[in-house]
């Protein structure tokens, strides 16, 4: 299972152009900073309030006033700057962000995105991902294909929405699609699965790309 | 000359039960934990507390952050919060009925608060169109675009924390303490600060301080850096 979250988190990391303002969900999301390769230079977000966002610190090496959306004490670059919210939400909103990668629980082929609510259980709370969603230039859902074997890929959620056709690529540690206006385009498939598999997981029709190509990590 | 500086018993002797209350922090970082503190001394019961989460439940010997201290004493009926999944007590409050809890997403939650502050009838943000958020909500199509209309929301009282302040209430908060600490100074009747450290007026450049004190109706000193 960590080989594959690592997989989808080292292909995830090929999707940013140098420069990109960025923010990365927590869980998977968050391991796709480990592999941004060394000539493409991004900014994380970090939606408590923050640009230049860095790595967790060691026990001792905490500033009391530095931490990141989960919590965690965290260093910052030497590019950082520090906001409120109203203005973390302006850059989140408005645009400012280029590519934001979460998890979900399901997305649809009209690209709606559920990852916030399971009627019944415990909720958390959407925190930041409703405006994050809804405000990136790009959203790219990073995560285990099936869920216990269920398609989390479908025709239409079952759960309550987080935004509705947001969603423009989908990266699984099965392939890599994108979300158009006729549905899911699988783009590439990874060696370890057939077409059969991968369809076999999803829950709606997936497109091949004429263009279908091996996934690969690095 | 206007003096504001005093306890922290004494800053929230007027919150009373029944108050609505905005706690400035995320996660405990940025919140005036003596405020928190002198709160729970006060033993103020059914509370509505406007709070990005639910700070943090006590762990491991250390004691609960933020909206946590009030959590874990009962003293809120109705709490409004983008964030409450690493607080326990949010979710046990909810299964037993002893505890509501409104969710907002955090943009919209900080966009609200500012909007009472700015003297803004609403807010159009496009986040929540077409979800359960959406629920009862006007929306309006500008350009093309669907936009909810939300709503501002004020509070009696708002408790923030700040880094430094004058003894005007001129105040900063560091780094990530920044968070709901500003846009709440501005939307609440009465206006307490609990700061790290308090200087007199005039001692630093006015460039130091990033929110006005005319919002600051009371200053508390005192403020511990909270490694926990």
């Amino acid at each position: 299972m960590a080989d594959l979250k690592a997989r989808i988190a080292a292909r995830t990391a090929k999707e940013f152009k140098d420069g990109d303002v960025a923010n990365l969900g927590i869980g998977l999301p968050t391991m796709v900073a480990n592999y941004i390769p060394e000539d493409v230079h991004i900014v994380l977000h970090s939606e408590n309030g923050f640009i230049g966002l860095s790595e967790e610190t060691e026990e001792g090496d905490e500033h009391p006033d530095v931490i990141n959306s989960g919590g965690c004490f965290v260093r910052h670059t030497p590019e950082a700057n520090f906001f409120d919210t109203a203005m973390s939400f302006s850059i989140v909103r408005g645009g400012h962000v280029d590519v934001t990668v979460l998890g979900a629980m399901e997305v649809d082929e009209h690209g709606n995105l559920a990852n916030w609510i399971v009627p019944g259980k415990m909720v958390a709370g959407m925190g930041g991902a409703m405006d994050l969603v809804v405000g990136a230039k790009k959203v790219v859902i990073s995560m285990l294909h099936t869920q216990k074997g269920k398609p989390k890929i479908l025709k239409e959620c079952t759960l309550p929405y987080t935004a509705l056709g947001v969603v423009d690529m989908i990266i699984t540690e099965m392939g890599v699609m994108e979300v158009t206006p006729e549905g899911i385009l699988l783009t590439e498939l990874h060696p370890d699965y057939s077409l059969e598999d991968i369809q076999a997981a999803t829950g709606c029709e997936l497109i091949v790309s004429p263009d279908l190509k091996a996934m690969e990590e690095a | 000359m206007i003096r504001k500086i005093m306890t922290a018993d004494q800053a929230v002797a007027d919150i009373n039960d029944g108050a609505s209350v905005m706690v400035g922090g995320f996660l405990g970082t940025g919140t005036p934990e003596i405020l928190m503190e002198a709160l729970v001394r006060k033993g103020v019961k059914h509370l509505t507390i406007i709070c990005n989460d639910g700070g943090l439940p006590a762990k491991d010997g250390r004691p609960a952050r933020g909206v946590g201290k009030l959590l874990e004493q009962g003293m809120i009926d109705h709490l409004i919060a983008s964030h409450v999944g690493m607080n326990p007590l949010v979710g046990q409050g909810m299964n037993d009925g002893s505890l509501k809890c409104t969710l907002i997403p955090q943009g919209t939650l900080a966009e609200r608060i500012r909007a009472a502050g700015a003297g803004l009838g609403g807010v159009l943000t496009p986040t929540g169109v077409g979800t359960m958020i959406a629920e009862g909500k006007e929306t309006l199509t500008i350009n093309g675009k669907e936009y909810l209309l939300e709503m501002p929301m004020t509070a009696d009282f708002a408790l923030c924390r700040a880094s430094e302040c004058d003894d005007f209430g001129n105040f900063r908060c560091n780094l990530a303490t920044k968070n709901f600490n500003g846009v709440m100074a501005l939307a609440a009747e009465t206006v307490v600060i609990a700061s790290e450290r308090i200087i007199k007026r005039g001692e630093n450049h006015p460039d130091d301080f990033t929110i006005p004190g005319i919002f600051v109706d009371r200053i508390v000193g005192g403020e511990q850096p909270w490694l926990i």
